[in-house]
């Protein structure tokens, strides 16, 4: 008969090198963010914790926000780095209500890289910032070694106007508003993969890349009271709401059949193992607002083609704050915790 | 989506639970082997649909969670020679070995790379002619096939610069080691499903009949585990111990003969140390030596030290169902998936981790 000795490893050194994950929009970069950013950079507008600053200049409101984009491989479907790294920040700065003006970019360009890749990733961003009517007004260019990048990486930053009364950012959200999600989720990462990894599908699933000031305007211009709007971009909808409910000091509690997502990129999750909540998106976005105009943002989203998926997903409540619960499928309940770490595909 | 609504229907799962509520006359425990059963029944709060008397107790069946730790460690050092190409499942790559993770390793300079079957690792070895490609061949039964046919193939095409480090677990072996364990308090097993598709269920018969306990074959859906749940409790209540298949839409008695054929052909049947648990005899299993050649402990001889296991970590206990994730102190506060002290805490099937991420709300 077999003795048991039960016994674990010792604890592995971690915390002294920058991981992957630091960058995946989890926890690390929280703690990253939390541990290391603010307490050297740290003020008003960014204890805020918002997609972008929202700042008075000469008594006009302003958002200001910068990204910068790292994508492999650079062209996929739906899109290329161009297309994510004006979206991005035109995103970032519609997410703090401000109607996107203007744009910088800064590319850092591998030796080597063929200037036809450049041509596409530029003619993208162009049609994308008239798509978003900003003006692309300053920029600057490097070139490193071959080896030294991984063909383009570009970084972004923008400015917009806040023309809406509303104070649009986390500390707004209360306990009985609805969490409205824009449209299905998990297609841009999703799309990424099945190239990265060489995967094919039987159905195109191509990235969700889009400007969102447009479907968020329409909302302020219906009047609708939002309280906060967050995009669900590296971490997918799970990390957005944990940070809301976090900064927020609320609970949230989502209801798992009610979360769009296509029947394709439904699949091809199963088969690779991936949950859908956790997948990155570059044209989505949550809305906090009050429950009784739930419906009719869905309604006004849904005119949108990009937001034609929108839908209600949940509600805020005042208990269990600062986590985020999921009602699932079969009637139970549990929490949705924050992505830790990188998704990794399993074994079996 | 067709086949998985099906089994996730509310409407479904309520009748599963209410027939689970009126058969349970006394306390019982089913160990359900797998686990990605046990992120299953975890994620979808299944343990909400029955009754106070049924608890589950989670299996060994989580082969990242049962690598020794000196695996890992050779596995880091193969990583770390300069001309390798290190590939590996995914949730490998985070399992903390004695000073780092494989992930870890890669970003320090390793080439690791993360594929989706062992044959994009051979893949890789034809297109890099001048490097060595090791596998990380770590799994159960069901992971045993496409491993032994990479190897079989690498043979076949003269591929010589592909080798696997084999880590290979048995299901049968386990199940009888934790039975014959003094302290076990399992009444029925839900059989790891995917296992069983290979190997099918007979050699579950001699065991059951031993030990007098159920087995039912189950699937990892919502309801698969609810149906296999109410078909254990059915049969405890009745007093009978048999093997029973509820995964009948996956599962044949015989298995798969050419997948089974495949492994006999590469692999033998060996003593494995079992991560947490100990060495379990006929445990595992090894490279044939006719295919010597691509054993990565044959190409790589390294020095594995013994390395001391800490204390504080209980996941030999959780992984043979005695405690649960909670009763460690260490839980969510010492040990998190950041900071893992085991490797349940970190493995997409890992006990510990199912806990931490899917936690009661």
């Amino acid at each position: 008969m077999t003795q048991f000795k039960p016994a674990c490893p010792l604890p592995a050194a971690t915390g002294e090198t920058v991981l992957l994950a630091h960058g995946g929009g989890g926890k690390l970069t929280r703690q990253l963010i939390e541990n290391l950013f603010l307490p050297v950079f740290g003020c008003a507008a960014l204890e805020a914790r918002h997609d972008g600053a929202r700042l008075q200049v000469n008594g006009a409101r302003v958002a200001f926000s910068t990204d910068s984009y790292v994508v492999r491989p650079l062209v996929f479907p739906g899109g290329n780095i161009g297309d994510l790294a004006v979206n991005g920040t035109v995103n970032d700065l519609a997410m703090c209500g401000a109607r996107p003006l203007y744009l910088s970019a800064g590319f850092i360009l591998e030796e080597g890289l063929p200037m036809v890749t450049l041509r596409t990733v530029v003619a993208s961003m162009r049609q994308c910032a008239e798509r978003a009517n900003v003006d692309l007004v300053t920029g600057d260019t490097k070139v490193v070694d071959r080896g030294k990048g991984d063909g383009i990486f570009i970084n972004t930053a923008g400015i917009g106007i806040v023309e809406t009364a509303l104070e649009i950012e986390p500390a707004s959200v209360r306990p009985g508003d609805s969490v409205v999600v824009s449209g299905s989720l998990g297609a841009h990462g999703v799309a990424i993969l099945s190239v990265r990894e060489g995967l094919e599908f039987e159905s195109f699933i191509a990235s969700d890349t889009a400007p969102l000031w447009e479907p968020v305007d329409a909302l302020l211009q219906a009047g609708i009271e939002l309280h906060c709007l967050r995009d669900l971009t590296r971490g997918g909808l799970s990390s957005a709401l944990n940070e809301i409910a976090g900064a927020a000091g609320v609970g949230v509690t989502i209801d798992e059949a009610s979360v769009p997502v296509s029947e394709p990129v439904r699949g091809a999750c199963e088969i690779l193992g991936l949950d859908p909540l956790y997948v990155a998106n570059e044209g989505r976005f949550a809305a906090f607002l009050p429950a009784r105009e739930a419906e009719r943002s869905v309604e006004r989203l849904r005119q949108f083609p990009i937001c034609a998926g929108a839908a209600c997903v949940g509600r805020v409540e005042a208990d269990h704050a600062g986590t985020v619960s999921l009602n699932s499928r079969i009637g139970g309940r549990r929490v949705l915790d924050m992505l830790s770490g990188e998704q990794l595909p399993r074994i079996c | 989506m067709k086949f998985v609504d099906e089994y996730r229907d509310s409407e479904a799962a309520a009748r599963l639970s209410r027939s689970i509520r009126q058969r349970t006359l006394r306390p019982w425990t089913l160990m359900e082997v797998c686990g990605g059963q046990t992120h299953t029944i975890v994620k979808s709060g299944l343990q909400d649909l029955l009754p106070p008397e049924i608890s589950l107790v989670h299996g060994p069946g989580c082969p990242v969670c049962v690598t020794p730790l000196e695996l890992i460690d050779k596995a880091i050092g193969i990583a770390s020679f300069p001309a390798t190409i290190f590939c590996s499942f995914g949730d490998m790559i985070r399992v903390p070995g004695s000073s780092k993770s494989l992930l870890e390793a890669k970003a320090a300079g390793a080439d690791v790379r993360v594929v989706y079957s062992p044959l994009d690792a051979l893949r890789l070895a034809r297109l890099n002619p001048a490097r060595e490609v090791v596998f990380f061949a770590v799994g159960f039964e069901t992971t045993a096939p496409a491993n032994a046919m990479a190897v079989w193939q690498a043979e076949r095409e003269g591929i010589r610069n592909f080798s696997i480090l084999v880590a290979h677990v048995l299901v049968p072996p386990a199940m009888e080691a934790i039975l014959g364990s003094e302290n076990c308090r399992i009444n029925a097993f839900l059989a790891a499903g995917h296992v069983c598709t290979v190997m099918g269920y007979e050699e579950y018969v001699p065991i059951s009949r031993r030990w007098r306990v159920p087995i039912v074959v189950t699937g990892f859906e919502p309801l698969d585990l609810l149906e296999g749940i109410d078909m254990a409790v059915a049969q405890l209540e009745d007093g009978r111990s048999e093997v029973e298949n509820q995964y009948s839409r996956a599962v044949r008695r015989e298995g798969n003969r050419h997948a089974q054929q495949r492994i006999a052909e590469v692999f033998e049947v060996s003593h494995r140390k079992w991560r947490g648990i100990g060495e379990i005899p006929s445990g595992g299993l090894r490279l044939r030596d006719r295919f010597r050649d691509f054993d990565a402990e044959v190409k790589f001889p390294t020095e594995a030290a013994p390395v001391e296991e800490a204390k504080e970590c209980i996941s030999g206990l959780v992984l043979q169902g005695i405690r649960k994730p909670r009763d460690c102190p260490a839980f969510g506060t010492r040990c998190t998936p950041e900071t893992p002290l085991g490797a349940p805490m970190v493995s997409s099937e890992g006990a510990c981790a199912a806990y931490y991420h899917y936690r009661k709300a």
